[in-house]
């Protein structure tokens, strides 16, 4: 497949808001034609965005609590890893991951187009 | 840097539970080496019963197959026996001639079974029963012979029986003793134990001795002869009298030995660079032959050898599970008793019921319990942490108090449950699926069970019954944890009341502050952690500590309670649940304007209008202009009041009018759990205050006070404190109540959790008693309540916006 299994679409990189727009250690909600997602901000100040629905049963993570990189999500306290998107073994799925990068201060993410 | 070298000899339970917790703590200090005697790689010893019954199979007990081995980079020597330690080299030498240089040693060398000095023990036929090949063996003698004897009327004999009768064998257990498991059982359990053996087809012969083990013409066992003369016929001997620790290897390298290789707490031996864990140990003059103390041994050992140097072993209080299918049992501490003790007993031969409890200046040190044996492992836990059980002294022997408990169909006998049964009503997990995870994933702890099956990880409501799944499939390889020494989570060793100590000794202000100074593994927490430290720190240092939203569960966040869709629900304050029409008018003005979905009444009678999306929350609260009614929160929730001597003609207080000036005392008022109160006018008590935090009721003379009620996972009727006279000294009692609650129980024990723990004598000392300390108790409420602003109002007016506006892009 390779290739070929990427939308051929133009990447396109968005711009969310500014780091210090996120609480250290929470996450802010972006609405997006993807529907919501989840943009975190770690003690680090490393910035991560997940579709805001947990694997388990679609609930928000934006509304977790970050610890190190991972957000617990409120619901059933599963815990999501920020930089994959996966469930903490035992448990089992992922919420879909969006690249981020951070220049000078301001937050981008590539959503599809 | 180059890794230092650890070697160990001896592949079982306990060395590979110190691997791995050493790997989990330090996974890159040491470069690992294992010798193991036997060709398997570690297997859980506890379960060859099940596997010799036939209820398992040996690919069932693995519980760490060569692939772990290689994973981890360990190199593993299967099958070779280590016969020298060389400690001038520091070399350990095997019986083939492999050699491995250690920088530190551990010894894990187990025990070997005990044979009795008999004449014919070396006959063929004749076994103990210790690993893998001593049960295969015994299974291939069950395929081809009729008659087995078991010498030893122990746990382990008993077990080994069972498994050969099982299998098909006409079995007889020879016991010295005047009854069975008299290490574990006084002789009114074993007569019973006996009986439902004899009733499952096993015969018995106590107070026998054997003298010798008769051969055939063929070499092997023939028959069994007595001291009296007498004799049993036999193709299967089994001895299981007993285990002695392998400390031969030890011995030889000149390391001190007595009754076991002599050990500190910190699970050195007299050469500091060799440690050793397990049966093979004697610590504090005392051998270990369960799986639970030696699994403690591993954790401290694994502690000392990742250089972190906190933990040390301080000796086990041991419990034993027999595991007999369809035989429940449970023995612990010192359940004969002596002139110092008293006992409780219960006896219902013809129900199959024994229990009895040994207890000494009002706590308890031992007890037996047959067929019935839910609260076991509630027993050892208050045997475990010494708690005072005077107050609970009259219903002590009925159990932990299933009765209201909710979610399990009523349920407190694991045993008797079918596979198919529900176990926890929150997540539908049933016991086959928790019996599966145990075996197959290899779970020791509660904790294991709750993350893979998620069973008794939401209201907790069943946790005594995974308890009693989790001791009847791992046997005595469960203990539960000691509740006082429980850490607080994976992130940290320390207990919530150590950290409670420490906040208060050395003033600790904020949570990386208390993180650093008490050494937390992970960078800023987990979820269990750091809400509890925020609570911990503001409930300590009011006004001093800042609190930090983030360290907050959602809803103490967004000051609203999240629903399933993750919009929220707004509960507004309503005074003792009083409102007017203009309340009323706002609150259905909002619900149009906003178009809220839902509007009911809650329990504490108030007004729930659920699924406003969280970007409106703010101006909802604007527009209903009333007070947080914290609904959402560990904090005081509600003051639900019957109408009272105002309008009721049975009336004799006015209860509407005390229930609002309780909840204008206290609102705000944050806690380790939720926090509800109620007033009744007279003993009729249509407010139910019987089953709340606080519960005050009216009578013709005053109010009376009763505290530590509880109306949900587990129904409690709350116990009388205090009578008193005056509205004024109802705020007071109940003021410093909640605020000895507040200051001293553990986040998230409601007050029935609390008051169990502290015993109520404890508390009416504290706040009935003491009329200084109860004056003092409630000032410091009120300091800490002192300028604390609706979080509503505040939050309407522009502040934490982030929390509520969305981005968009």
């Amino acid at each position: 497949m390779g290739a070929l299994a990427e939308p051929l679409v133009a990447v396109k990189w968005v711009k969310a808001c500014r780091v210090e727009d996120i609480p250290r250690l929470g996450a802010r909600v972006l609405k997006s034609a993807r529907g919501d997602i989840a943009v975190f901000r770690n003690a680090e100040d490393e910035v991560f965005a997940l579709a805001d629905k947990c694997p388990h049963k679609g609930g928000p993570l934006s509304q977790g609590i970050v610890h190190g990189r991972k957000v617990a999500c409120p619901m059933h306290n599963w815990n999501i890893q920020l930089e994959d998107g996966c469930a903490v073994a035992p448990d089992k799925g992922c919420a879909r991951r969006y690249p981020v990068k951070v220049e000078a201060g301001e937050v981008f993410l590539q959503i599809w187009a | 840097m180059k890794k230092m070298k650890l070697v160990m000899v001896g592949n079982g339970m306990a060395g590979v539970r110190t691997l791995e917790e050493l790997l989990k703590l330090a996974p890159d200090l040491y470069d690992i080496t294992v010798f193991g005697a036997e060709p398997h790689a570690n297997y859980n010893r506890i379960l060859l019963s099940p596997v010799l019954a036939g209820e398992m199979t040996l690919a069932d007990i693995m519980l760490n197959d060569v692939d772990w081995y290689r994973d981890k980079g360990i190199r593993l020597h299967l099958g070779k026996k280590v016969v020298k330690i060389d400690r001038g080299a520091r070399k350990i030498i095997a019986s083939d001639g492999t050699e491995a240089e250690y920088d530190r040693a551990l010894l894990a060398t187990g025990s070997n079974p005990f044979i009795l000095p008999v004449p014919g023990a070396d006959l063929e036929g004749v076994l103990s029963y210790r690993d893998i090949a001593d049960t295969n063996a015994m299974i291939d003698a069950a395929a081809k012979y009729k008659h087995a004897v078991v010498i030893g009327g122990g746990l382990l004999g008993l077990e080994a029986a069972n498994g050969l009768k099982a299998r098909g064998m006409n079995v007889t257990v020879v016991h010295l003793m005047d009854w069975l498991m008299e290490r574990q059982l006084d002789r009114t359990a074993a007569d019973m134990l006996q009986h439902s053996l004899e009733a499952k087809g096993l015969q018995f012969l106590l107070k026998t001795e054997t003298s010798e083990i008769v051969g055939g013409a063929d070499g092997r066992v023939k028959a069994v002869r007595f001291k009296d003369g007498s004799e049993l016929a036999a193709d299967l001997v089994v001895m299981a009298v007993g285990i002695r620790p392998n400390t031969e290897l030890a011995e030889s390298a000149g390391l001190y030995c007595k009754r076991g290789i002599v050990v500190n707490d910190t699970m050195q031996t007299y050469d500091p660079k060799i440690y050793a864990v397990g049966e093979c140990v004697a610590h504090r003059g005392v051998a270990y032959g369960l799986v639970a103390p030696l699994f403690e041994m591993g954790k401290v050992c694994a502690n000392h050898l990742a250089h972190f140097g906190i933990g040390r072993y301080q000796g086990s209080v041991l419990s034993t599970k027999l595991k007999v299918t369809g035989i429940d049992l449970f023995s612990a501490g010192d359940f004969i008793g002596g002139d110092q003790t008293e006992d409780i007993v219960l006896h219902d031969a013809v129900g199959g019921v024994y229990k009895k409890l040994v207890i000494c200046d009002d706590r308890i040190v031992g007890g037996i319990m047959v067929g019935d044996t839910a609260d076991g492992s509630w027993y050892l836990q208050l045997l475990r942490d010494r708690q005072d059980i005077h107050d609970i002294r009259d219903h002590l022997m009925f159990g932990q108090s299933h009765l209201g408990n909710s979610g399990h169909q009523g349920r407190s006998n694991a045993a008797a449950m079918s596979d198919e049964m529900e176990v926890c009503g929150c997540n539908g997990v049933c016991k086959g699926a928790i019996v599966r995870a145990i075996k197959e994933q290899g779970l020791f702890s509660l904790d294991e069970v709750r993350k893979h099956t998620k069973a008794s990880s939401s209201c907790g409501s069943c946790t005594g019954l995974v308890e009693q799944i989790l001791a009847s499939t791992v046997g005595g390889a469960y203990q539960p944890a000691e509740s006082k020494a429980k850490p607080v989570c994976g992130c940290t060793d320390h207990s919530h009341e150590d950290v409670r100590r420490m906040i208060r000794e050395h003033k600790l202000l904020s949570i990386p502050e208390v993180m650093k100074f008490m050494e937390w593994r992970t960078p800023n927490g987990c979820a269990s952690c750091r809400p509890a430290l925020n609570y911990y720190l503001i409930s300590t240092w009011p006004h001093q500590a800042a609190d930090d939203p983030q360290s907050r569960f959602i809803n103490e966040r967004a000051h609203a309670n999240i629903q399933k869709d993750g919009s929220y629900s707004v509960v507004p304050r309503m005074w003792g649940g009083s409102t007017s029409a203009a309340e009323l008018r706002r609150i259905a003005d909002v619900v149009d304007k906003y178009k809220i979905p839902t509007v009911k009444l809650t329990g504490g009678q108030r007004v729930d209008l659920l699924g406003v999306k969280k970007q409106d929350l703010p101006a909802v609260w604007r527009d209903l202009g009333m007070p947080s009614g914290h609904a959402y929160a560990k904090a005081l929730r509600t003051v639900k009041t019957c109408v009272g001597s105002e309008w009721c003609r049975f009336g004799v207080q006015d209860s509407t009018n005390m229930g609002i000036a309780l909840e204008k005392d206290l609102w705000r008022m944050y806690a380790p759990h939720k926090v509800k109160l109620a007033v009744s006018g007279c003993p009729r008590n249509c407010a139910e205050a019987t089953i709340k935090d606080v519960g005050v009721i009216g009578v013709d003379s005053g109010w009376e006070i009763c505290v530590a009620g509880n109306g949900g996972i587990k129904a409690e009727v709350a116990q009388f404190l205090c009578k008193v006279s005056t509205a004024a000294e109802v705020l007071e009692y109940a003021g410093a109540f909640l605020q000895l609650y507040r200051e001293e129980a553990r986040y998230l024990d409601r007050t029935v959790h609390y008051v169990a723990r502290a015993g109520l004598d404890y508390i009416k000392r504290r706040v009935v008693d003491d009329g200084d300390n109860r004056k003092a108790l409630y000032a410091r409420l009120q300091y800490a309540l002192s300028g604390e602003k609706d979080p509503w109002q505040e939050r309407a007016a522009g502040a934490a916006k982030h929390e509520f506006e969305l981005l968009e892009v």
